[in-house]
């Protein structure tokens, strides 16, 4: 695959980020907190990639932190009662994301709402039942039970390699190939950036967006579940809250627009890894970690600041 | 004799390649309605744009009320009170009349808090309305109004501006017969009022019945001024006509074979009580002429399923189909290459190449994923056999020149085997040499025995290259010219609404 110039200034940034806080504080290049960063890109990129689908159809997916708690306490719940094998389980829960995808999806293409609104109360909704189905108690495994085969999948490493990245790799390549290469890929530009274009050469707009939607909250589901195992209690008002504005910004600043039709998925893999070598480097440097918002936001800001002046040169 | 309120003196105006308006001169004087009239493309519109400042004049001079200028300022001209209402109309649909009316001249209240002062805005909306004889209030919401009570309000506003000369282009294009002599009557009052009006219309009748004075413009001159008493709908055609059009037709290979579609009793949204029916056949180009708004595209739309149909049926090849969408029409090989190309024919930020397979993604993969191999094939056979100027077919439709990007949107539908062609206005924003290219391909389609329906407002065009032509008026479909019959004279009385010619 070709490098973008924009993946390619993002990937500088990594690396000349990274080789200050490493300067600053060789901490940082410690296998235990590289291990730790990279299980940390695993999550968050599982469910950024997700974003950037629906993104790139000229949507957005405000519910992803719900619905990371919604499925995770499912998830957690149908296991440690032993109503369901983990594997079955998982199953349901990601047949439950993919429905939640479906609905979202038919709102928005077949009876025209604005994702915004659809998301937004989906936000709300998912929320809200994560927290009355637990009565507002936190979820977990109950002391001592253990779920050796299923905590080694989800939560274990190979040779340090957390399986989170691993897994998240193993769906950026197939997701790449969906989005760059499949002809789904290519209508979804296509209806992106021109949804009037994209219907006079006969796409099925409707059955795309409303896949857009499918995968998201699909692919959405499976971090959940990586997500409920790695934290392994949750509390359902706190659990994912803000989820899905790290998905957006790693989208963003992986060079997503959000009027559609524009994205890599290199870029949002780029993006995460940024997003989360940041929130590192809020740790190590001993900035208080109330400022942690506050870093992300400026960055992203200056990211698109920047190509926004890049690309106008560009054009003159 | 009376000093004329606005004087045109000379005016010209050339962009590159193209004389829009050479050396025209005329009139108004105070409360005299003149009516504008000419085919599309005649130069009308530029001459409202240069009135408005919106477009400068490349020579001549406008006398305003006295002082001479060389060109008009949007500022100039409406502190020169001349206002306009144009055919689609600039109006917040979720303010109130007297909203419209005062918009950015809000009558203010509460000191630093600028409050609007609504009592005001409507004690000074209602005047103007009653001048007008509008049958609804100034707090009515604009959007639960008609398009006849619409224009009174861009009247209304006109009129608030303290307008002397009110250009009035296409008022009457929507309006029902009743409107129609209710606007008219409107159009009288104003004149005994002493504002003037520049009249634009199509509707030769309406010219006719409200106009004290007529100027013809015809390729961009003024070809004619008719007074009072020699304002006659023949007249008007006769003098809207007579351009010298280049001969550009080729012959057909062979005549033409069996309809291959069929449209019966086909009515669309724009206006369902119209039906039209037509038949297009086998290797032969049917010209769909008509006046803008007379409802060509709004067919055209329906026929390739971007809007559903109100009734009839449509027939492909003796079949009678359903077609809902695109998609489906696309199913049935007929594909349309529409008005608009920058938005609706190309994605401008894709490659040539995806241009091109965009819909015929299916034969141009495999197992779902793109064949980039193949797709390169056919964008470069394209290329080669359309003559694309391009160093390569990765280049953005966007940098492509217009007739370039309207081969890129024939690309796509000749690399999938068409059985009928819809074409809207196929050369618009096309440089001649291009345009000729398109003709020619056209041809080729057609002996390769291709059913093309061309929609185009070009006279020059549609007698160019036409085997047959259906006129529309209204809606509806005002009259059938073969080849042998086809003159600028005998479309154009179709066109206005005359059955014979």
């Amino acid at each position: 695959m070709m490098i973008s110039r924009k993946d390619l200034s993002l990937l500088i940034l990594i690396i000349v980020v990274g080789t200050v806080v490493a300067i600053i504080n060789p901490r940082f290049l410690s296998p235990i907190n590289l291990s730790n960063t990279a299980n940390l890109i695993g999550l968050f990129g599982i469910f950024a990639v997700a974003q950037a689908f629906v993104i790139i159809s000229g949507g957005i997916e405000l519910s992803v932190g719900s619905i990371i708690a919604l499925l995770g306490v499912l998830f957690v719940d149908l296991v440690a009662a032993g109503t369901l094998s983990p594997g079955v389980a998982f199953l349901v829960v990601l047949a439950l994301g993919c429905l939640i995808g479906l609905l979202h999806g038919f709102l928005v293409a077949r009876v025209g709402l604005q994702p915004f609104v659809v998301t937004l109360c989906g936000l709300l909704i998912y929320r809200g039942i994560a927290r009355y189905y637990t009565e507002d108690a936190t979820a977990g495994f109950p002391f001592g039970a253990s779920f050796p085969t299923l905590e080694w999948l989800v939560a274990g490493r190979l040779y340090g390699v957390p399986h989170s990245l691993i897994a998240f790799l193993l769906i950026t390549v197939v997701m790449g190939v969906v989005l760059h290469r499949s002809v789904y890929g290519r209508h979804l530009f296509a209806v992106g950036k021109s949804e009037e274009a994209a219907r006079y050469s006969g796409i099925n707009t409707t059955r795309v967006v409303i896949s857009a939607y499918v995968i998201c909250c699909g692919l959405t589901a499976i971090a959940a579940v990586f997500i409920a195992m790695y934290t392994r209690s949750i509390s359902p008002s706190s659990h994912g809250n803000f989820y899905e504005l790290y998905a957006i910004a790693a989208a963003v600043l992986g060079g997503c627009s959000l009027r559609g039709g524009e994205g890599s998925i290199l870029g949002v893999v780029l993006g995460t890894v940024l997003l989360q070598v940041l929130q590192n480097l809020v740790n190590l440097l001993g900035i208080p970690s109330s400022l942690n918002f506050a870093v992300m936001g400026s960055v992203i800001l200056i990211g698109v600041l920047a190509d926004q002046q890049f690309s106008k040169r560009k054009v003159r | 004799m009376q000093q004329p309120y606005l004087e045109v003196v000379g005016i010209s105006k050339s962009y590159p390649g193209v004389r829009a308006l050479s050396d025209v001169n005329f009139s108004v004087r105070k409360g005299e309605v003149v009516g504008l009239v000419g085919e599309n493309g005649a130069g009308k519109s530029t001459l409202m744009r240069i009135l408005g400042g919106v477009t400068e004049p490349s020579s001549g001079k406008i006398i305003l009320d006295g002082r001479e200028l060389t060109c008009l300022t949007v500022a100039e001209s409406m502190r020169g009170g001349i206002a306009f209402v144009h055919q689609e109309l600039n109006l917040f649909e979720n303010l109130t009349v007297a909203a419209n009316i005062f918009i950015g001249r809000e009558p203010r209240r509460g000191g630093v808090l600028r409050l609007v002062d609504e009592g005001e805005l409507n004690r000074r909306a209602t005047p103007l309305l009653t001048q007008l004889g509008a049958d609804f209030a100034a707090d009515t919401p604009v959007g639960a109004l008609s398009l006849a009570q619409m224009q009174l309000v861009e009247i209304a506003k006109a009129l608030s501006l303290r307008a002397r000369l009110i250009i009035m282009d296409e008022p009457t294009s929507s309006l029902t017969a009743t409107e129609t002599e209710r606007l008219l009557a409107v159009v009288a009052r104003l004149r005994s009022e002493g504002v003037s009006i520049i009249l634009i219309s199509h509707r030769l009748a309406e010219i006719e019945h409200a106009a004290d004075r007529v100027v013809v413009l015809r390729d961009g001159k003024c070809v004619g001024e008719l007074d009072r008493a020699d304002i006659r709908a023949e007249t008007m055609i006769r003098l809207m006509i007579g351009r010298d059009l280049k001969t550009l037709y080729r012959q057909p290979a062979r005549p033409p074979g069996e309809a291959v579609l069929q449209l019966k009793d086909v009515r669309t949204s724009y206006r369902p009580e119209q039906p039209v029916s037509l038949d297009v056949r086998r290797g032969e180009i049917l010209g769909l002429a008509g006046l803008v708004g007379s409802g060509r595209t709004e067919l055209a739309r329906a026929i390739f399923g971007l809007d559903p149909l109100k009734g009839g049926e449509i027939r492909i090849a003796g079949k009678a189909v359903a077609i809902t969408s695109p998609r489906a029409a696309i199913g049935h090989g007929l594909y349309l290459i529409p008005e608009d190309r920058k938005r609706s024919g190309l994605l401008l930020d894709f490659p040539i190449r995806s241009n091109v397979t965009l819909a015929s993604m299916d034969t141009h993969s495999r197992f779902g994923l793109v064949d980039r191999h193949a797709e390169e094939a056919s964008a470069e056979e394209q290329r080669r056999s359309l003559d694309i100027r391009t160093p390569s077919v990765s280049v953005l439709a966007g940098a492509l020149s217009g007739g370039n990007q309207q081969k890129v949107v024939l690309a796509k539908w000749l690399s999938m085997a068409p059985k009928i062609l819809v074409f809207d206005e196929p050369t618009r924003g096309v440089d001649v040499g291009a345009k000729n290219e398109i003709y020619g391909l056209m041809r080729a389609l057609s002996d390769r025995g291709v059913g093309i329906l061309m929609i185009s407002s070009d006279m020059e065009e549609v007698i160019g290259i036409s085997d047959r032509v259906a006129v529309m008026h209204e809606g509806r479909i005002a009259g059938f010219l073969g080849r042998e019959e086809l003159s600028e004279r005998a479309i154009l009385s179709l066109a206005v609404g005359r059955l014979a010619a």
